[in-house]
């Protein structure tokens, strides 16, 4: 049973984000404390999901991605673009509250977004471009497009109907959180209960052999980076909306780590092939409770970095077939040693496996 | 007995992998001044044998003795220090570096903390008389042909005073001449004390430079006999551990097939590409054997993907079934009922990090398209039929592909298409590099179902088989389609039309 767990290759995501917990709740006794006040769940848990939704939400697009051997750098940048069009929309608008304002400006957001997902799918499954090459093409000219939006200002907004996809409540839980989970949901479904899945770890593992069993390469591939970059488009207009604004050169700004981090650390290979959703969560709240514990523990906010790489590398060696391999070498020293005094029960009769008796000659 | 005097010995060794025990408790000696054989078929056990034997792999139980002395290998390394050298199927020097630095790379002779270039000639001059390989030491490894080599590989080998010479299929790529000049150096360094463990698929070889052979089979050891006690028809039923029959069966059933009847399942009417292939007539009909002859580079590989829409044509029209139709990409070729297996099992074949399960239901999986998953039930069942009716081992759907030796990756691919029941099959070369009893079983399921309706294409560079197995063989060389003929062709016949001699 114990093998079985700690063979799981979800088990040390798991264990690292509950190691993580506990550090956090002997810093502050409170931590996993919820209270309920005006019908709205609050707590440092509800912060960590609300936080770390966008991130969750481009790690699961990503996540997609990875799984059809490509990355997708440029996913910052639609964070940027998204925010930034949405925003100007609204606030260009004469009746900024206005659910049909924001609706179009989310429509308008979210059009942009799966338009520049089409033009990295086309780079990458028409033309074969490297997939690190053709989005870094995105990552470099989406902020500054973002920019060109937003005329290189923050673009504050006063709309309660946009406010609500980032900073508000339904059913007592943060908007955000319910979305990103949808999401998380909706992809399972989509991958796990169709063959879409199975079609797209072939893909990640032998593109070439895939098309000969007739595979849809392109059709698949294009589609991930088109919904790569729809989540993408979503995590933008919820950090927005959080604040209220668009802010071009920060909105999103490094996410794309950190959602290639979340999926590494959710045991997915940037090889391809293979991938968990659950991992990929899993790794977007490790990555979140992080910050959150560098905040609430008083670190100082700048070594936050460090401190991510550290629990990144633990994650990662725990992951890597090889460091397992030498830390379960300690352990067999001491089964054989058990073994040794048992006597051989396998007696062969030499006779029968050298079936030629001219062999003594030799 | 003289086993105390082995210089490496093998005990009970087991290795295994997840969902195959590869090796399973094999006992192996080798003696000094001997050639070793090491025969079975693929998935047999015998490259893990030897990966155990050089370190590569850990071994779960069982001890490796050499000279007397039980050692522990955790790397490639130690088994070199231990005075074991190996070399390998595919010759891994660095072709760009000249004779001598391969020769002594990474052990290159110093001088004041520089490389001392005129210690390694020379040094590299000795090792290679020894050999009675009389090339300059200065020259680029590249521009040797292969045989040649394979011989700095071993000259390598011999730098580090090796004791034991595992030598794995080193005969695959060389010429008749090249295997006589490759066991002459074999047996002078078997005269000068080296125990040589020689891996070939080659029978002929086997027989002609062994001493004795160890017959493994299924990951156990059947046994260790010397070579001149040992028939040829006693080792091949050692290795296979049935008899040869099923063969004999085949060729009955070829010559039993009838001529074909109506309409061809596919007509390709000057079909070629620029500039491999110029354009060539085909005609497959149901229940026929179409077999492609020619040497590598032919057209043979070429034409094949051509038919199934790998690469478009950029000539020629195809009927399929009597109609007319383009064909863009293999998935449409899929959709009329075709079905290929590449040459290349790897790279374009199986999906290696994906399990039995999935790799069988691949292609009927991406026919019916994402939205419409086979039920779990209807997988296993498929999953389970086909394992049983093409003896896939081990029987074990959740096995990685990767861990699957070749012959049974290549049944993989089989019922990967046989699942999809098609209509023209499209097999290049899927008899390669695979056991004497799985071909068999290949050839035996290719006329079974050719005798069932199916019509078949079928390339191997075995003219045997090709004879054999086809009711028509269409020859092509330099991609021309130089003769299409009939399956009283013998082989001596197809090899001079091969080779141009007639025509």
């Amino acid at each position: 049973m114990v093998k079985r767990l700690t063979a799981s290759p979800l088990v040390w995501p798991a264990l690292a984000l509950i190691a993580l917990l506990a550090v956090n709740v002997i810093v502050t006794p409170s931590f996993l404390s919820i209270r309920l006040q005006d019908g709205h769940l609050f707590g440092s848990l509800i912060d960590i999901l609300r936080n770390g939704a966008p991130t969750m939400l481009v790690a699961l697009g990503m996540t997609l991605v990875i799984a059809s051997r490509g990355i997708d750098l440029s996913v910052g940048a639609v964070v940027a673009i998204a925010g930034a069009l949405a925003c100007a929309h609204i606030a260009g608008s004469a009746d900024p509250a206005g659910p049909g304002t924001v609706i179009t400006a989310m429509g308008i957001a979210l059009g942009v977004a799966a338009g520049l997902g089409f033009w990295n799918g086309i780079l990458v499954s028409i033309f074969g471009i490297q997939p690190i090459i053709a989005t870094l093409v995105l990552m470099t000219a989406g902020r500054g497009i973002a920019l060109l939006v937003t005329g290189g200002q923050i673009i504050t907004v006063t709309s309660p109907p946009f406010k609500t996809l980032g900073a508000g409540y339904a059913l007592g839980l943060p908007v955000a959180i319910l979305v990103s989970l949808s999401v998380f949901a909706l992809v399972g479904v989509l991958t796990r209960r169709t063959a879409l899945g199975l079609l797209l770890e072939s893909i990640g593992v032998n593109p070439e052999a895939s098309r000969l069993a007739g595979v849809r390469y392109r059709t698949i591939v294009f589609a991930v980076y088109v919904f790569s970059a729809l989540c993408a488009g979503v995590a933008g207009l919820m950090i927005a909306s959080n604040i209220s604004a668009a802010d071009a050169n920060n909105a999103g700004l490094w996410i794309e780590m950190d959602a290639i981090l979340a999926v590494v650390i959710g045991g997915t290979s940037l090889l391809g092939g293979r991938f968990s959703l659950t991992g990929t969560i899993l790794g977007a709240l490790i990555i979140q409770t992080l910050t959150t514990t560098v905040y609430t523990a008083g670190i100082p906010p700048e070594t936050t970095l460090v401190f991510k790489a550290l629990v990144v590398i633990a994650v990662c060696l725990m992951q890597a077939p090889k460091f397992r391999a030498l830390v379960r070498n300690r352990r067999p020293r001491r089964t054989s040693a058990h073994r040794t005094p048992e006597p051989s029960p396998k007696v062969t009769p030499i006779a029968q496996i050298h079936p030629v008796s001219e062999m003594s000659q030799l | 007995m003289t086993a105390d005097t082995a210089v490496v010995e093998l005990q009970d060794v087991t290795v295994e992998f997840p969902g195959v025990k590869a090796l399973d408790g094999v006992d192996f000696r080798l003696l000094p001044r001997e050639i070793h054989a090491l025969m079975g078929e693929n998935g047999a056990g015998k490259s893990t044998l030897i990966k155990a034997l050089t370190g590569v792999y850990d071994t779960q139980s069982g001890r490796i003795m050499v000279d007397g002395n039980d050692l522990r290998f955790t790397g490639p390394r130690q088994a070199q220090d231990a005075g074991i050298s190996t070399v390998y199927q595919e010759v891994n020097l660095c072709a760009n570096l000249t004779v001598a630095e391969n020769i002594l790379l990474g052990r290159e002779p110093r001088r004041f903390g520089h490389i001392d270039h005129r210690a390694m000639k020379r040094r590299s001059r000795e090792l290679l008389a020894e050999l009675d390989l009389n090339i300059e030491p200065g020259s680029v490894l590249g521009t040797h042909p292969i045989a040649v080599q394979q011989l700095v590989a071993i000259a390598r080998a011999m730098a580090v005073k090796a004791k034991v010479l595992i030598l794995d299929e080193p005969t695959s790529s060389l010429d008749a001449d090249e295997v006589a000049e490759l066991f002459r150096v074999m047996r002078r360094l078997r005269d000068c004390g080296t125990a040589i463990l020689f891996v070939s698929h080659f029978l002929d070889q086997v027989y002609e430079i062994s001493d004795r052979m160890t017959v493994l089979r299924n990951g156990r050891l059947v046994g260790e006999y010397l070579t001149a006690a040992l028939s040829k028809v006693q080792l091949v039923a050692a290795m296979l551990g049935h008899d040869l029959e099923l063969l004999e069966e085949i060729g009955d059933a070829a010559s039993a097939t009838k001529a074909r009847e109506g309409q061809p399942v596919l007509s390709a009417v000057g079909i070629g590409r620029t500039p491999g292939v110029h354009p060539v007539d085909l005609d497959v009909g149901r229940g026929e054997v179409v077999g492609l002859a020619g040497l590598l580079g032919s057209g043979r590989t070429e034409l094949a993907r051509l038919i199934f829409g790998a690469d478009r044509a950029t000539s020629g029209t195809m009927l399929v079934n009597g109609k007319s139709t383009t064909l863009r990409s293999p998935r449409a070729a899929i959709a009329k009922g075709f079905a290929f297996t590449s040459e290349d099992r790897k790279g374009e074949g199986i999906i290696g990090e994906l399990s039995v399960r999935d790799n069988l239901v691949l292609a009927l999986q991406a026919r019916r398209g994402f939205a419409r998953p086979l039920a779990k039930k209807t997988k296993d069942d498929l999953v389970t039929r086909y394992l049983d009716a093409l003896d896939i081992r081990p029987r074990n759907p959740d096995a990685l592909v990767k861990n699957l030796s070749g012959g049974n990756q290549q049944k993989v691919l089989l019922a990967r298409w046989l699942i999809t029941d098609p209509e023209l099959l499209i097999l290049d070369e899927p008899t390669r590099g695979i056991d004497v009893g799985a071909k068999a079983q290949i050839q035996k399921l290719v006329t079974d179902l050719a005798a069932e309706g199916m019509a078949v294409v079928f390339i191997s560079a075995e003219l045997e088989e090709v004879t054999r197995i086809s009711d028509r063989i269409a020859v092509l060389r330099d991609g021309h389609c130089i003769a299409q003929v009939g399956s009283d062709c013998t082989v001596n016949e197809l090899t001079a039309l091969i080779a141009g001699g007639v025509q």
